[in-house]
């Protein structure tokens, strides 16, 4: 019988094996505090992706992932839960852990646009304020249950996109890229001299409270343990991401998937078969927008405090960036790219003024040297498990 | 008389001074073959881009299956019933010959958010019909291409990447097929067996018409039914290939004027 369970188990072992390296890597990178360690880690870290690139494991551990993809998916969310725990006390990590999960929402998000329709999206930080601004009103004025404000966050972002989608898809490429830019900057300068909103000071936003749970008080458990506040953050963020990637997946692997990727390939050949550009354009950024203003609803309730200074037209670099770096269209690497870009220059405090400039080589070299990126993005098989 | 499938009429478009196509006029019965030839620039890919809708035109109609097309959208003229192929492929290389293949069937399948992710039992059942569809008519072309639906385009060779592009335009069973240049990029041998597969396409779709743009002038002959010669965007001659051949005008076309 043992044997029986033993062998179904071991076509999961290259699954469970990097799912359980890759959170024993972050929990040393987020234990670490000398500044040597943490340097050393980071080195390791390289090597090992460098080595698992040569040697081509990441390619065939991915074939094997894919085979028993749902039992992964499980196992990857019972590791950011054991991560979670072991970190159970120490505010700074888990801090680091939740806007792990709260970015790779909102860059899901950006993938959907850039990623599948090709949709350039200058201004990702733009929605994300729209939905720690809404976030931040609604608690504040309204007696909104608090996952309606999140709702609510999204439904704003992807609102205000669809205004703005309207000149986007008067221009083509890098002008509609131009546009976003546009935007992001006015949303920045909007949010400065509007009064009514905290002007450049910002507004504070009441932490999240469902069903009488607070979620800014600390979980006692028992007489002497007692888990960080940001627990409760990660517990809903991560069921959100779970939903978010769920939703992605589902949309890649349809019908509607196909049609993003004939837009972004091949605009000219994808009228000539029928496809409504338009339709699919607006798909893409109403249901993206949607995923980052959620995302940034929950951010703002977490963070307790946000002012137009969260919301650069930088900050909508870094977005995309993980979607460059992490392997474009593919959601797992956007994991892995947002665990480096938020938790890097967090520890290693010599790379924090020069962060910007550090990733703006690791594009560079990554363009250069990797263009599909870190994880590059499987063909496209329409169900899990099977090759088609 | 059965009225003919497309009918142009001083089809006329300008890009600034110069005239691409200058009041071209031809009918095309249906179930013909008709070569287009010409030499370089004589505005055969852009009289094919005015019909497909890419190009607005600017002067002259064109009727299509008794309605006119004359500037409609490229979705439009592709539900009425015209499907192309393009002179550098262009197919979508990161996509499997079954993606590539879905994007011409594209009109058939059910593009509602809801069907596509929620209801994927139903999906699953639209899927499986649309595979089998799709791997048949590959069959047709090349049987072993058929067992590698799921590999991207971009790793096959010229000839089955045009294989596919055909394919890509037939799944959606159109009235008229437009094949502009099949035979770019590939060696003899292929190309005289893409010709075979076109022969098997029409064996097999009896009513579809056919324009093709060459330049091989053996394929011309070997398989349209009627000639219509472009030069400098005008139509000098039209007639069957030994016709055209025969014909004066033509020879200076294509030879210069002795």
């Amino acid at each position: 019988m043992v044997t029986g369970a033993w062998r179904a188990f071991i076509p999961l072992l290259p699954g469970v094996a990097s799912a359980a390296g890759a959170a024993v890597y972050l929990l040393l990178l987020l234990k670490v505090q000398s500044q040597g360690g943490i340097a050393a880690l980071l080195v390791a870290g390289v090597v090992a992706m460098l080595a698992a690139a040569r040697f081509d494991v990441m390619t065939r551990v991915a074939r094997r992932v894919g085979e028993h993809e749902k039992a992964f998916n499980v196992i990857v969310v019972v590791a950011v839960l054991a991560l979670a725990g072991l970190l159970y006390d120490d505010h700074f990590a888990l801090l680091l852990v939740a806007t792990v999960i709260i970015y790779v929402i909102a860059a899901l998000g950006l993938n959907i646009q850039f990623g599948y329709a090709g949709m350039l999206n200058f201004a990702g930080a733009a929605f994300f304020g729209i939905g720690c601004y809404t976030a931040a009103v609604l608690t504040k004025n309204t007696p909104v249950p608090h996952l309606l404000v999140l709702l609510a966050g999204g439904v704003m972002a992807a609102a205000i996109g669809s205004l703005l989608i309207l000149p986007v898809l008067r221009t083509r490429g890098h002008y509609a890229a131009v546009v976003t830019i546009a935007f992001g900057l006015l949303f920045k300068i909007f949010l400065e001299v509007n009064d009514a909103l905290g002007g450049p000071q910002g507004l504070r936003v009441a932490g999240m409270q469902v069903l009488g749970l607070e979620f800014n008080n600390n979980i006692e458990i028992g007489e002497d343990i007692e888990l960080a506040f940001y627990v409760n953050y990660i517990a809903l963020g991560l069921m959100l991401l779970v939903l978010a990637f769920i939703f992605v997946k589902r949309l890649e692997r349809s019908w509607i998937g196909l049609n993003l990727d004939a837009v972004r390939l091949d605009e000219t050949a994808a009228a000539c078969f029928g496809l409504n550009l338009v339709r699919w354009k607006i798909t893409a950024f109403i249901t993206g927008n949607f995923l980052i203003g959620l995302a940034g609803a929950l951010y703002a309730t977490m963070i307790g405090f946000i002012a137009p200074t969260n919301f650069t037209f930088g900050d909508s670099l870094i977005l995309v960036s993980i979607v460059l770096l992490g392997g474009i269209g593919n959601p797992w690497g956007l994991v892995v790219a947002t665990a480096i870009l938020v938790i890097v220059p967090e520890k290693l405090q010599a790379i924090q003024e020069y962060r910007f400039l550090l990733f703006a080589a690791m594009v560079v070299l990554m363009l250069l040297f990797r263009p599909q990126g870190i994880l590059p993005r499987p063909l496209r098989t329409y169900f899990p498990g099977s090759p088609k | 008389m059965i009225r003919p499938l497309l009918i142009a009429r001083d089809l006329t478009k300008r890009f600034g001074g110069l005239v691409a196509v200058d009041g071209i006029s031809f009918e095309l019965g249906r179930g013909a073959v008709v070569g287009l030839i010409g030499p370089n620039g004589s505005g055969k890919t852009t009289f094919f881009n005015v019909v497909t809708g890419i190009y607005p035109i600017d002067g002259g109609a064109i009727e299509f299956d008794g309605n006119n097309i004359a500037n409609l959208s490229p979705q439009a003229v592709f539900r009425a019933g015209i499907a192309r192929t393009f002179q550098r492929s262009r197919l979508s290389l990161p996509l499997s010959i079954f993606d590539n293949i879905m994007i011409g069937n594209h009109m058939r399948l059910n593009q509602g958010l809801w069907f596509n992710l929620v209801q994927r039992q139903r999906f699953k059942q639209e899927f499986e019909i649309n595979f089998e569809r799709a791997r048949d008519l590959v069959r047709v072309f090349d049987a072993p291409l058929a067992d590698r639906m799921f590999e991207p385009v971009g790793g096959f060779p010229m000839i089955d990447r045009r294989r596919i592009e055909i394919c890509r335009a037939l799944i959606s069973r159109p009235k008229l097929l437009l094949l502009d240049e099949p035979s770019a990029g590939m060696t003899r041998d292929e190309t005289s067996k893409l010709m075979n597969d076109i022969f098997e396409v029409k064996d097999r779709f009896e009513d579809l018409t056919i324009i093709i743009i060459e330049h091989e002038m053996g394929v011309i002959e070997r398989i349209t039914d009627r000639c219509v010669v472009l030069n400098f965007g005008r139509k000098i001659c039209e007639g069957t290939y030994q016709q055209v051949a025969a014909d004066k005008l033509v020879q200076e076309a294509y030879l210069g004027i002795q």
